[in-house]
């Protein structure tokens, strides 16, 4: 490894984030809709933690209050302790969509968070450096956004994440959108540089073969207004490999559970009439029928 | 070379485009003359009964031939008048043109930003927006002390306008996602508005450049007609080329008209090409989708 890269582990500082009674309602009077209810749970030092609930149960604005950008109602979120007041760089968000910035090359959008705080030096340059090469895009340094594919505009984004080296990386639903292929490709990609450097991680999506996959612990979501109906221990070895963990019965035995609560909490939002509960059962019961 | 050949393709194209319509001005103009042959007196029927003149076709045969035109023009191009005219209406035009960028994209940036000054400004600025510039001459001749200063605040108003209708829905439009990136990355109030609304806003800033260069063409010709040429700096013949159109009419010179019409049309290609020129260089990563 090169001296940039021991130099980017040494300093990596793993943090803990807490989240205690959070709720978070919207709206007015009887108009008011909860989103988010006294949910509690613990996004632990150097885990890779997974957040996997039925679409439309109120994660992403369950992102939102951890990153941030806005207040739980009732609740504290502290991050090693301290409250979470406003957006950091302690704590980067990688959003369902590239949020790369399209007029920066991607160089440019690699060294902004460095750029912005005016800590562009030899050391951070060098560091960018590394996790361009990390990443695979030595080549593409000088293209725009536009020019990369959906796969690289995610590794780029990693990139321009870590180098900013937060406590904390948030990820929400990042792989949504790639093809499957480019999809297995990413969670081993970003799996092994999980391993590699034990940062805090949460990880949020709908996919339970990717959370089974990619999960130190697995936090089930209920329906909305969300909090965590249940967390598994997803004790199979590292590094893991696609293949292996389909006979993997740890695994299996995670994933039926997991299946089955899920499909519980969907079918609550079902019964009242939801249409992205509908399309989840069904998509969920072909699923149990395949296992 | 797939690229290359489409270029080549497009220019064929805009060749025989242009080439079709000189041919067909030509035959409309010498009407005159073919209309008179027995073999079309259905036209001339046909034109009696929707009232027009039956010696030659209805606005196109009114219209001196291409190669009258051509005729004309060859004299005129050796004439400095001629010049000072394409001086004059390009020195307003860019007069114009670049004051309403200098104020238009500050300020649309201004509005853009803050919910203050947008909840003053904005209202104001839509009432006047929907006044036409030319709306504007009266009044810029009675407030302005030199025709010149009524002609470019005219011109300046044509262009203004759009600018900053561009510039405040560009800068609005920017994905909210890219705010909350820059604010987690550490970025400063100054280092968002540098790096992430004044890059985000650029593509709209050249659009709305584009339009409103188009509209300072427009605005600039009916001014110098109205207010018969300005300050007259170049000479007697020094007045632009609306002038240089509203004096070949007065004086009869129709194929002068008509050399006047297309000299403006070149004008404002030129300027607009050259506009997109420099749009494509500041928005590089446009260019690539």
């Amino acid at each position: 490894m090169s001296a940039a890269g021991h130099a980017l582990r040494a300093s990596i500082k793993a943090g803990e984030l807490k989240a205690e009674n959070v709720s978070k309602g919207y709206g007015a009077a009887h108009f008011r809709k909860e989103v988010v209810s006294e949910c509690s749970f613990t996004i632990e030092r150097g885990k890779l933690t997974v957040m996997i609930g039925p679409s439309g149960c109120g994660k992403s604005t369950l992102i939102r209050l951890l990153a941030g950008f806005e207040r739980p109602t009732t609740g504290t979120i502290t991050l090693d302790g301290e409250p979470v007041t406003g957006p950091a760089r302690d704590r980067l968000v990688l959003f369902q969509e590239s949020a790369l910035f399209p007029w920066m090359t991607t160089w440019d959008n690699i060294l902004y968070g460095p750029r912005a705080r005016g800590e562009l030096t030899t050391e951070t340059r060098e560091l960018g450096e590394f996790l361009l090469s990390k990443v695979g895009l030595q080549d593409f340094r000088n293209k725009y956004p536009t020019q990369l594919s959906g796969g690289m505009q995610r590794r780029a984004e990693l990139a321009r994440a870590m180098i900013n080296n937060p406590q904390i990386m948030i990820l929400d639903e990042p792989f949504r959108g790639l093809d499957a292929m480019t999809k297995e490709l990413m969670w081993e990609y970003y799996s092994a540089l999980y391993e590699e450097n034990r940062r805090t991680n949460f990880f949020v999506t709908t996919d339970i073969d990717e959370a089974i996959f990619l999960a130190d612990r697995l936090l089930i979501m209920s329906n909305i207004p969300t909090h965590v109906r249940a967390v598994f221990e997803v004790d199979v070895p590292r590094p893991r490999k696609l293949g292996s963990l389909i006979e993997n019965d740890r695994a299996n035995e995670i994933k039926m559970k997991a299946l089955s609560l899920l499909h519980e909490e969907a079918m609550k939002s079902f019964s009242r009439g939801s249409k992205a509960a509908a399309d989840f059962v069904d998509a969920y019961s072909k699923r149990m029928a395949k296992t | 070379m797939a690229r290359k050949s489409t270029h080549l393709q497009a220019y064929w194209r805009g060749a025989v485009s242009i080439i079709v319509l000189l041919v067909l001005w030509e035959l409309g103009s010498l009407s005159k003359v073919w209309i008179k042959w027995d073999a079309f007196e259905w036209l001339r029927h046909l034109l009696t009964a929707f009232g027009f003149k039956p010696i030659y076709l209805p606005w196109i045969g009114a219209v001196p031939a291409p190669t009258e035109v051509l005729a004309v023009w060859a004299r005129v191009l050796v004439d400095p008048g001629y010049w000072q005219s394409w001086y004059m209406s390009f020195f307003r035009v860019m007069m114009g043109f670049v004051a309403a960028m200098l104020i238009g994209i500050p300020f649309g940036l201004l509005l853009a930003v803050s919910r203050t000054s947008f909840g003053i400004g904005f209202p104001v600025f839509e009432v006047l927006r929907p006044i036409p510039p030319l709306a504007w001459v009266p009044a810029s001749i009675l407030f302005w002390p030199t025709q010149e200063m009524s002609i470019a605040f005219v011109t300046f108003l044509g262009a203004f306008f759009t600018i900053v209708i561009n510039v405040v829905g560009g800068a609005r439009s920017i994905d909210v996602r890219y705010f909350q990136a820059a604010r987690s990355m550490g970025s400063s109030q100054s280092d968002i508005f540098w790096r992430i609304i004044l890059p985000g806003t650029l593509p709209s800033i050249v659009v709305g450049s584009a339009v409103g260069m188009g509209i300072t063409w427009e605005v600039v010709v009916a001014a110098e007609m109205i207010s018969g040429g300005g300050s007259q700096i170049g000479g007697t013949s020094g007045g632009g080329l609306g002038f240089f159109i509203w004096n070949s009419y007065v004086g009869g010179s129709y194929e002068q008209i008509v050399v006047g019409m297309i000299s403006i049309g070149i004008a404002g290609f030129i300027s607009s090409e050259l506009l997109r020129a420099l749009g494509r260089r500041v928005t590089p990563w446009l260019r690539l989708r």
